[in-house]
Order: C-alpha cells, then sequence, then structure tokens
C-alpha cells in the first residue's frame, strides 16, 4: 500500500512541473540564451614607464546575440578576484554585452602586488584592457582603437572605475558601487568644520584625520594574504603590497596619525584627484549601511564630477559595507543606466535621485522598504539645496575625560560583521563580498534581486543595539520630542563648543560625535538607536578655557524618525573603530548658542518624483494563460465526456439500456473484486433479483456481501463482470442509483443535526422535489418519537439504524437495498421490521435485497435467497423451495436399499435417492404425497422406522459452509 | 415511480452551506476571527506603551495609530499561519470528514457524482474561508476606527496613506491573501480525497505549509525558494504603500495558482478512481 501515496505525490508533481515549465517558458526580459566564458591570461605591461610586465588572470564572457556589442569591465573588490564577480558578468553577458572580469595586480591568480588603484600600476592594467578590448571582433568599436566599453565595480573596484574614466576618455559610462572618493578622508577623517556644499551628505573634510583602525585592519590583513603558490612559505608582514603602502600602513598603525608618505599614495588612488575631467556619464551607487565608505563618499564624487560638467546620477541603497547589496530597483536602474549610455538600447534614465528608506517590517525574511525617488541630487543644479530642518537641541555643558591610551572605548559599528553574520565566503574583510552577500545577483547586473536587503537588515539591527557609550566619556544633548514623523536623508549638522577644564590635564582632543534616535521608555529606559552605526571623528586643536566653537557633520544616513521620538547628539573621547588620542586630558563639551538657540540641522529629502505603481506583465500574462489552459482543459474533457456518454447510451455502448433488462430490478454477472492487496472479495458472482422479490443475499461474514452491495451503489469499481439495475449497468455516480435506495454497513448521518434535519437535507441533496420524499412515512418506520429532534450524536446504535433504514425509504425507491437490517434492533422491533420489508414489497411492485448473516432473518424475510461464500455464490432458489415442505429424510432401521426401491414404487412420490452422507437415510421428494403416506408404506412393507425429519437443504448448505469455514 | 436523478441538480450549494453551517466548528471559527480584533485592542489597552524595537519603527509600534494601521496589523499577524489553518480546516474537511461520519457513501449513493461532489464541497469551503479572512479586516477596521480614529495609514517606511486609499489597499491586500492561500485549499482537498481522518487532512496540509516556510528559510537553496507556495505570504505588503512595486505580488498570485491546480487537479483525479471504502 505505499505506492498509493508514491503515486499521489508523482501525480503532484507532475502537474506542478508541467505549469512551472509553461512559467518557465515565459522569456525573460533581455532573452537569455546561452552564453559563453573563456578563461584567458592577458599580458600587460605597466609601471611609471609601462615596462613592467604582468599577467593577468581573466575570464571573458560573450553573449548569446551575434555581432559586436559593448563590452563592460567587471572589476572586483578588494580582497577579492574575478572569481567573486563571475556571477556579476554573466549576468551583463546574458543582457547581451561582452563582460570582462579579471583578477587585479596583487589578487588571485594575476602576478604582481597591490598598488591601492595607483594610475601607474592598476589604473594602467585596466587601460591596457581597454587596448585588448579594441582589438576584439566581438566588440563594438566607437573609432579604431576605442571600444564602446563601460566600467563598474564594488567598493575597490568601484575607484578603479572612476579613476579609469578620468585617465581614459575611451571609457562611456561607469557605475562605480559602494566606492571612495578620498581615500585619505575615508580612512582618516576629520568631521569637524563647515560642510563644504548644501548637497545631503555633504561633509566636513580636514586633513590629518583621525585613524579609522579597525577597517584599515581588515583591509590590511585581507591583502596579506599570500600569493598562490606560495602558501605554504613562512608568511610575511607585508603580503602582496608593495612595499611603501606596506611601510606607510605600518606607520599609521603605530602612530595613530596619518603618515606623510602614506597621504600621497592614498591621495593618487583617490578619484577625487580626476573627478572634474570625468565626462562619462557615471551613476554613483552608495550604500546607506557603510561605515567604511559613507554617502559623503558618493556625495564629494557627485560633486566634483558635476562641477566638470561631466553627467552623475546618484542612488543610496540600503545596504554597503555593513551588509546588503542593492536591491531590485538599484539593481535595475544600473542595467538601465548601461542599456542606455552604453547599448543605446533603453530610453534615457535620467539624473534622478534615489534612496531607501528601510523598515522595521520584516516581510520575506528581508525588511521592506521604500524608494523615494528626487528629480534632481539637491545641491547638484545650482537651485536650493538640502532641506533643513532646525530642531532646538538642550543640555548644559558636561565635562567628559578622555581616557589614557583610549580604552576602554565606546562601540559603534564592528567592521566586517556583516560578512561574517552573512556566512561570507573566503574569510577576511573582501569587501565585494559584503557587496556580494546581499541581493541574489550582487552589485552588478542580475535581475533576479528579492525584496533587497538580505541580510543586512538583521545586521543593522544587531549593530544598532550594540550601540554603547562609556559613563564620562560622552557628553549628550537632547532634542524635544519629535511632533511629526521625519525621514533623515542626509548628514545633520550642529555646533558644539569644547573647552579645557581648569586644573585637568588637556591635550588635542579627538571626538566621536553621533546622533541616537530615542524612543521614551516611560520610567524605564528608553530604546537608543545609533543611526546608520556611525560616528563622525573629530581632531581638533587644543583648546583654552573660553570655549571653542565648531561646526560637525554628523554621519549621513537614512532613518524615519517617529512622532514622540527625540534625537540625542553624543560627543565620546572614544571609540573601538578608531584610534583615539591616546595622552589622558578633560574637556567640557557645550552647545554653541552664540548665535540664537542651539539647534540640530536635519536634512530631508522630499521625494518629488512618483516611481509610479508597476505591475510586471510575464507572471500576469502566465497566470492567465494557466487560467486559460485549465478553462481549455475543462472543456475539453467536458465534450470528450459528452461525447463518450452518448456513444455509451447507444445500443451495444457501456451504459445503454439492455432492453430486456428494463424491467428486472438488478441483474448480476460475473461480478469480481480483487482488491490491490490480492484478495479476490467477490468470484464470478451472478444472480437476478425479480420485481417484487424480497431476495436475502445469505453468507458468514467475509463473504464478500457488502462489497457486493458497495459495487451495486457504485461506491467500487468492480475488477470484472457488471451490475445492472433496470437494463442500466452501474457505475459510480450513475443516474439510475436514484431508484435504489441504500443502507450499506451501518449509518452515516451528520452527528451535529437531528434526526429530522439529516432526512431533510439528505433529500435537498438529491435535488428531487420535497413532496416526492414521503418523510412522515419514512419517520413513521423509524419510529423515533421525539428523539427525532434531538441531535443524532445523541443517538443509540439501534435508533441510528431505524433512521438509516428511513432514510434508505425516502422517496419509496424501487430497490430498496438494506445490508444487516436487523443488527442491534431488540426482537420486538426486528419483528417489526420484517413486516415493514414483507409490505414494502408487497405493496407496490417494488423490490427489497437484504443481506444477512443469519439463516433465521433470511427464512423469516425473505421470498427468495442468493447464498455467498467466500465471494463465491453457493446457492440460490425460492426460500420455500429450499427451506421446507418439498424433502423430508427418513431413517429407517436397515436395509435402506430395499426401502428405496420400495418407494420408487409408490406412486405419486417425485423422488427418491439414498443420502450420500448418512447410510440409513432414505430421502423422499414428497410431490404433494403426505408424509403419513409414506411412513405407512415403508411399515406396511416390514421397515422399521425410527425417524421422520425435513430435509433443510438450505440449512445444510449453510452450516456445511460453516463447517468448512471451522475445519 | 421511476425517478432517475439527474446528477446536475444534486447537492445544492445552499444545502451543503446549510450542513456546514451548523457544525460548531465553523461558529467557532467565525466567531474566533471576530473576536481576534478586541483580544489584540485589549492586550494593547492592558499592556505598557510600546517600547519600539532598535532598529526602526514596526508594524507593531503603529498599530495603534489608526483603525487603518490596527486592521493591517491584524492582517499581519494572521497572514502567514492563522489563515493557513482556517484554509486547511474548511478544505481538508470537505470529504474526510463525510468518510468519517460514514456519509459519505450516501451522498455518492444518492448518487452525487464524484466531481461535482467535489466541485460544491470546495465552493462552500471557499465561501465559508473567505468570510472568515473577510471578518477579520472588517471588524479590525471597524474596532479600529471606534478607538483609534479614521486617521491616515502610517507604514513603517515613514509613508502616509489616507483613509479611504488605505481602505481600498487594505481591500486588494485581503483579495491578494485569498488568491495565496488558494494554494493550501490545493493541498488540503487532496489530502482530503486521500486520508479518510479529517484531522490527517488538516494537519497535513499545515505541516506542508510549515515546511514550506522552513525551506524558505534555508539559504542555500538560492533562487529555488521563489518557486515554494509560501514564498510570497507577504507579499500584500507591497500594497500598502503609495507606489505599489507588484512584481512580487504578480510572483504570488502565479505560483498560488500553480500549486492549487497543481493539487486540485490530482486530487479530482484521485477521487474520480477511488475505491469508497468508508
Amino acid at each position: 500500500m505505499i505506492y498509493r501515496p508514491l503515486r499521489v505525490l508523482g501525480v503532484v508533481l507532475a502537474v506542478g512541473l508541467l505549469g512551472l515549465s509553461t512559467v518557465a517558458a515565459a522569456p525573460p526580459p533581455g532573452g537569455v540564451g546561452t552564453v559563453r566564458s573563456e578563461d584567458l591570461r592577458i599580458e600587460v605591461r605597466d609601471g611609471p614607464a609601462r615596462d613592467q610586465p604582468q599577467s593577468l588572470d581573466a575570464t571573458l564572457w560573450l553573449p548569446a546575440t551575434t555581432g559586436p556589442a559593448p563590452a563592460v569591465l567587471v572589476a572586483h573588490g578588494f580582497g577579492g578576484s574575478k572569481q567573486s564577480v563571475a556571477a556579476e558578468a554573466r549576468t551583463w553577458a546574458e543582457r547581451g554585452y561582452v563582460a570582462l572580469a579579471w583578477s587585479a595586480r596583487g589578487f588571485g591568480a594575476s602576478t604582481g602586488q597591490i598598488a591601492l588603484n595607483s594610475p601607474d600600476y592598476e589604473v594602467a592594467d585596466a587601460a591596457a584592457l581597454v587596448d585588448w578590448l579594441a582589438a576584439r571582433p566581438e566588440v563594438r568599436q566607437d573609432a579604431p582603437g576605442d571600444p564602446r566599453v563601460g566600467a563598474t565595480g564594488a567598493s575597490y573596484g568601484g575607484a578603479l572605475s572612476l579613476l579609469l574614466a578620468g585617465f581614459d576618455r575611451r571609457v562611456d559610462a561607469t557605475i562605480p558601487v559602494i566606492t571612495w572618493n578620498d581615500l585619505g578622508q575615508a580612512l582618516f577623517p576629520d568631521r569637524a568644520g563647515v560642510p563644504p556644499a548644501a548637497t545631503p551628505a555633504a561633509s566636513a573634510a580636514e586633513p590629518d584625520g583621525v585613524f579609522k583602525r579597525a577597517w584599515a585592519a581588515l583591509f590590511f590583513g585581507s591583502g596579506s594574504r599570500p600569493a598562490p603558490g606560495q602558501e605554504q612559505d613562512a608568511p610575511q608582514v607585508c603580503g602582496r603590497f608593495l612595499p611603501e603602502i606596506c611601510a606607510g600602513y605600518v606607520a599609521a598603525v603605530t602612530s595613530g596619525r596619518e603618515p606623510a608618505e602614506l597621504a600621497d599614495v592614498l591621495t593618487r588612488a583617490s578619484p577625487a584627484s580626476v573627478a572634474g575631467r570625468i565626462t562619462a556619464p557615471t551613476l554613483l551607487v552608495q550604500g546607506e549601511r557603510d561605515t567604511l565608505f559613507g554617502l559623503d563618499q558618493a556625495d564629494a564624487t557627485a560633486r566634483q564630477i558635476a562641477a566638470g560638467g561631466g553627467t552623475v546620477a546618484v542612488s543610496w541603497f540600503a545596504g554597503g559595507h555593513d551588509g546588503g547589496g542593492p536591491d531590485r530597483r538599484t539593481t535595475e536602474r544600473m542595467q538601465a543606466w548601461f542599456d542606455h549610455h552604453l547599448a543605446g538600447t533603453a530610453p534615457d534614465p535620467g539624473t534622478a535621485f534615489t534612496y531607501v528608506v528601510p523598515s522595521g517590517v520584516q516581510a520575506r525574511r528581508a525588511p521592506t522598504q521604500r524608494t523615494i525617488t528626487a528629480s534632481v541630487y539637491p545641491g547638484l543644479d545650482g537651485g536650493a539645496g538640502t532641506a533643513q530642518t532646525a530642531l532646538p537641541l538642550r543640555g548644559d555643558p558636561q565635562d567628559v575625560v578622555a581616557p589614557a591610551g583610549g580604552a576602554p572605548s565606546a562601540i559603534s559599528s564592528v567592521p566586517g560583521l556583516a560578512g561574517l553574520a552573512g556566512g561570507a565566503a573566503g574569510g577576511g574583510a573582501g569587501d565585494d563580498e559584503d557587496a556580494d552577500d546581499g541581493g541574489s545577483g550582487g552589485a552588478g547586473g542580475s535581475g533576479g534581486g528579492g525584496g533587497g536587503g538580505g541580510s543586512g537588515g538583521g545586521t543593522a539591527a544587531l549593530l544598532g543595539r550594540l550601540a554603547t557609550d562609556l559613563p564620562g566619556q560622552a557628553a549628550r544633548f537632547s532634542t524635544d520630542p519629535l511632533p511629526a514623523r521625519t525621514v533623515v536623508a542626509g548628514s545633520p549638522q550642529v555646533r558644539v563648543t569644547v573647552a579645557s577644564v581648569p586644573g585637568r590635564p588637556a591635550g588635542e582632543p579627538v571626538l566621536f560625535a553621533k546622533v541616537y534616535d530615542v524612543a521614551a521608555g516611560d520610567g524605564a529606559p528608553g530604546s537608543r538607536t545609533l543611526l546608520g552605526s556611525a560616528v563622525s571623528p573629530l581632531r581638533l586643536p587644543a583648546p583654552g578655557p573660553t570655549p571653542t566653537e565648531v561646526t560637525v557633520s554628523l554621519p549621513a544616513v537614512v532613518a524615519t524618525l517617529a512622532a514622540g521620538h527625540r534625537l540625542e547628539v553624543v560627543l565620546s573621547t572614544t571609540d573601538q573603530a578608531y584610534a583615539a588620542a591616546v595622552q589622558p586630558a578633560v574637556y567640557r563639551i557645550g552647545l554653541a548658542g552664540s548665535a540664537g538657540p542651539a539647534t540640530l540641522a536635519v536634512p530631508t529629502v522630499p521625494g518629488d518624483v512618483r516611481s509610479g505603481t508597476s505591475v510586471p506583465t510575464a507572471p500576469l500574462v502566465a497566470a492567465g494563460v494557466l487560467l486559460l489552459g485549465v478553462l481549455v482543459a475543462w472543456l475539453v474533457a467536458r465534450v470528450l465526456a459528452v461525447r463518450r456518454r452518448r456513444r455509451d447510451l447507444e445500443p451495444g455502448g457501456a451504459l445503454a439500456l439492455e432492453e430486456g433488462l428494463a424491467d428486472t430490478p438488478l441483474v448480476v454477472r460475473g461480478l469480481s473484486k480483487a482488491w490491490t492487496s490480492g484478495l479476490v472479495a467477490v468470484d464470478d458472482v451472478s444472480f437476478t433479483v425479480k420485481r417484487g422479490q424480497v431476495l436475502g443475499l445469505l453468507g458468514p461474514n467475509g463473504a464478500g456481501k457488502t462489497t457486493t452491495l458497495r459495487m451495486l451503489l457504485g461506491l467500487i469499481a468492480p475488477t470484472a463482470g457488471e451490475l445492472r439495475i433496470f437494463g442500466r449497468r452501474v457505475v459510480a455516480g450513475a443516474p439510475v442509483l436514484g431508484r435504489v435506495g441504500a443502507f450499506v454497513e451501518g449509518a452515516g448521518f451528520l452527528p451535529h443535526l437531528t434526526g429530522r434535519d439529516n432526512l431533510e437535507l439528505y433529500w435537498a441533496a438529491t435535488g428531487r422535489p420535497r413532496a416526492e420524499a414521503r418523510l412522515s412515512e419514512a419517520l413513521e418506520i423509524a419510529g423515533l418519537g421525539s428523539a427525532v429532534d434531538r441531535a443524532v450524536r445523541t443517538y443509540s446504535q439501534g435508533m441510528r439504524q431505524r433512521l438509516a433504514i428511513a432514510q434508505a425509504m425516502l422517496g419509496l425507491p424501487d430497490l430498496l437495498v438494506l445490508d444487516e437490517p436487523t443488527n442491534g434492533l431488540d426482537p420486538p422491533q426486528i419483528h417489526a421490521m420484517r413486516e415493514v420489508l414483507r409490505s414494502y414489497a408487497r405493496d407496490g411492485d417494488r423490490t427489497v435485497l437484504v443481506s444477512s448473516h443469519l439463516l433465521a432473518e433470511v427464512e423469516q424475510t425473505c421470498d427468495h435467497v442468493v447464498v455467498m461464500h467466500r465471494g463465491k455464490v453457493v446457492a440460490t432458489g425460492e426460500v420455500a423451495e429450499l427451506v421446507a415442505g418439498g424433502q423430508v429424510a427418513v431413517t429407517v432401521a436397515d436395509r435402506r436399499d430395499e426401502a428405496v426401491s420400495v418407494l420408487r414404487g409408490r406412486n405419486g412420490v417425485r423422488d427418491v435417492e439414498p443420502d450420500p452422507a448418512d447410510t440409513d437415510v432414505v430421502l423422499v421428494d414428497l410431490g404433494g404425497v403426505d408424509r403419513a403416506e409414506v411412513v405407512r408404506t415403508l411399515v406396511e412393507a416390514g421397515f422399521s422406522v425410527r425417524g421422520v425429519g425435513p430435509r433443510r437443504r438450505l440449512e445444510d448448505a449453510f452450516l456445511a459452509l460453516i463447517g468448512q469455514e471451522g475445519s | 415511480m421511476s425517478t432517475t436523478v439527474d446528477g446536475a441538480w444534486t447537492l445544492p450549494v445552499r444545502v451543503e452551506l446549510a450542513r456546514q453551517w451548523r457544525r460548531r466548528r465553523t461558529q467557532v471559527t467565525l466567531g474566533l476571527f471576530a473576536l481576534l480584533p478586541v483580544i489584540l485592542w485589549i492586550a494593547f489597552s492592558v499592556g505598557d506603551d510600546p517600547t519600539p524595537g532598535a532598529a526602526a519603527t514596526s508594524l507593531t509600534d503603529l498599530a495603534q495609530a489608526s483603525g487603518v494601521n490596527f486592521a493591517v496589523f491584524a492582517l499581519f499577524s494572521s497572514a502567514s499561519f492563522l489563515f493557513v489553518v482556517v484554509v486547511a480546516l474548511f478544505f481538508g474537511d470537505t470529504v474526510a470528514s463525510e468518510a468519517s461520519w460514514s456519509s459519505l457513501r450516501y451522498l455518492l449513493a444518492i448518487p452525487v457524482p464524484r466531481v461535482r461532489l467535489l466541485r460544491q464541497k470546495a465552493i462552500v469551503a471557499a465561501l465559508l474561508s473567505l468570510a472568515t479572512l473577510v471578518t477579520l479586516p472588517v471588524v479590525a477596521v471597524l474596532l479600529g476606527t471606534l478607538v483609534y480614529g479614521a486617521g491616515d495609514y502610517l507604514s513603517p517606511t515613514g509613508e502616509s496613506l489616507p483613509y479611504g486609499t488605505a481602505l481600498v489597499r487594505i481591500l486588494l491586500a485581503v483579495a491578494y491573501l485569498a488568491i495565496h492561500l488558494l494554494w493550501v485549499a490545493g493541498v488540503a482537498t487532496l489530502l482530503s480525497v486521500v486520508t479518510d481522518a479529517p484531522l490527517g487532512a488538516v494537519g497535513g496540509a499545515v505541516l506542508v505549509s510549515i515546511l514550506s516556510q522552513i525551506l524558505d528559510t534555508v539559504d542555500a537553496l538560492g533562487s529555488i525558494r521563489n518557486l515554494l507556495p509560501t514564498h510570497e505570504v507577504f507579499a500584500f505588503a507591497d500594497l500598502l504603500t503609495l507606489d505599489v512595486d507588484g512584481s512580487d505580488l504578480a510572483n504570488g498570485v502565479l505560483f498560488a495558482l500553480v500549486w492549487c491546480i497543481a493539487f486540485g487537479a490530482t486530487a479530482v483525479w484521485y477521487f474520480r478512481r477511488k475505491d469508497i471504502t468508508s
């Protein structure tokens, strides 16, 4: 019996796969064909004199389309290789681009050392790759030696894209993702000062800031892994870094300051140096959860490109180095950018500014989010710039301690945690992995990104709760509860004062400014969330006892602030992720109030462009096709069923009326039922029930009576043979079953309904007029009295039995089928039931078929009988003929054979024979002769008659069966 | 009398509805869903003011903002499990409960044609499920508007929708859920014809739903998870924004239909051939 569920499962899967395959048959946008990839090594020369040979490990992805196609250079992130952008490159190829992914020098299987996107090394290599593409026939050419090419990449690769676009004018479009503008500012930030512009995330950027130690260490660590083939050597301090970069890093770590020799390297590695001359249309994609390269970095790049007259657009998404890749809308925007600016196949995507507001709701395991679109990045078009809301800020000046050595320290962000939480492969802080971690397609061009956010949402929530300040080290200033909900988008600004405290040590203060979203806690401590998990470090000149005013650019964030929440500005002297001052000191920090009351300026960017309601047509069309398919299948099945039915009803068809039997209630012919287990329950059974008969189906338990009756009702399909009711063959649901009333194997009622309701609803279910039911007659037969209005679940076995028989008699069916009707009834009820059955058949010319395992029952109720045993019919006939009268068994003392011949000579006796089972019994078929005559004949002939009794063939047969059963 | 029964008129919907409606489980289920918003309201009234989660505002924080917010919260808290149980209950019970009462054979002997029996029972189960599905938001909107006012709907991402618009969106969300839950109906119907134990059919359908939700949390499955029937259960959240991104909704509708048809067609195929031994 195991295979039945398996078969069902198989059908479900088959139908499901059929449905899914129709869905899959709908072509995805872009027309995916088979893309081909080709692993190759590209030999280039770089260095200041372009004389150093390098061998770059690359993969070229070719689209399915024929003819020259635009190319995309896909650069990987720090710590990655061409493998980590393979999926992304493949997606571009599927969209019809020639995609070239390569391992930068110092990474993967490429030769060389890491020069941090130096124009002489990595950028020169990339320019050589453009030369290489110019020689490929698969690539569309703008001019000889000038291929149509775009550059994209995340983080390290993003900066390379920008630098390449700055140095090589053959680049036609770029999409840098979560990358830096000024690597010196990103690793040694100082946010003290007036912001340089009115763009949302514009932040002050003073040189020689505070060392972002934790991130830098992760970076350096991932670049220190040995080159392939050298894993077995003793570990080196500098790994694959150029020696001067390695030395600069060591100097930074030991001093906590930006070494001059490193500053040059970082400046050369910064797009800030070339952004002003980038003319290739640039889509800057930056992460809102990014404590490494924050929103301020893309902001600066956008300003520089716009100032040089280039085309630039900005998109912020809910992710970044702290977790989460671009969401689907951002990915689609990236695709549209290249589709227009490279391929020319899409309309101009414009330069609108989009940012994503995440919510706390987790739907489909990713936080739900909303994309807001503003027609322009505020401040770039020479307009009014970013709207600012000034929130009054309160708080007395507070004294804070800078502990010796900068420890213990406050916690804001935990670099690399997102990578660990996301289970990014490869270990370390490979920033490309972070970027790939959220959306299923990564930073590049997959159209299959899910709801976005990915694992980043949970990580961000975790980081928000981790943030702690140490008592005595932090000064706090708070706004009033917000009157309405506000969506912050950008870098808030605050003015504070810093002073030394008389009698306490002081030095050059290093402070960390941050903003908390605080929910009132009604007595209990409120919950505090550090916005962006980020801090703005400040390095200030040594203050005197007179307060010095300073403007602080707080971290640029996107956050929803609920009405009633407060914002808290905190200035702390330590932070885990940064190199704080090591000299102990005490400072007095207050709010700057010289120009009126102190305020916190909160930037907002209202969305002025509705992205519009969009419903993709493909799934809906597929759903429509599916429904249409079902409709068509149903119609076809319907037509076929009608046609088959018509054919079956024609003379000779399977369901045709057999003319001679139209008046015969039941004919059973060669009926068999073999169960799947191999048990043959009914074996070649044939009998006929004629109109007006009360026929008994007699047999011991297990004889196949009930199975036969179930086949009679179409509940079970016979394996061979047929049943005909009034000449119509019985199949499941055959209309002729309406002429049959049945009670089979116990009652079946809805237990919560009364007896009367059960019968009424049962009749209503037949769809026949209520008047035909003869409900009152049926209820009279049931004889339930007032109990008929009680719920059936309260009934006794006998009451249910009588109600079920009454249900079978509803509408006075032509053929009444009752299975063991007297089981569970008491003797008076049995007697009454017999009367009912006999009169039922006698009244009209109706017919009754009763099954029973009791001989007496059949004898007293029926006029005809069919005896079954082990699935076979063993006897049939009239009860009277089978049971009584006609035959007697005469027992003689001796000379039985003589007695037989004497009786054979007697006139009028029909038949005489010796009993085969008994040596002194003569069986006499009287044929109308009185028994007394037989006895007298024998006595007169001199025989000693010991006994005379009826010969009950039915009982004999039945007992013989039961006897066999016992043996 | 020589009456035969025309199968097309057997077991009318009103008769089957009457048979199911008088069951206590039907009345209790509907009553429970009418009561659920009241229970939520009491919980909000009795409990301390919410201390919002650290990351961002959630639907729970906003539940008391207005009547429509309250209704959305009620929908969200019921979508992934409670509604599944209800649909599984009404559909899983269709044939299996008749089999367990032994009344199935008498219905089939009327004779109600097998496919028609399944169809009529599915229609009634769908009506009862829909009634339950609609009861919750209707009561929640009425009660929420009464106690929290007819204010704008505030979304956790900082958007607000006017009260009237939000009502329309909630209506659409309920319509989406109704379609989404079709797959549960399909599974439950199939189990109902396969087994004679109503509990097995109902519990089995709920188990399949839980299994699908567990598989949905296995990241290693990647985009295969998009095919899981429960994958888009919360897609109706997309309806509660100014700009509706309908892609997840459309996928949800599509896969609900695919699974419903797959399971439903199998149920019909199986029931037509089944030997009724209950």
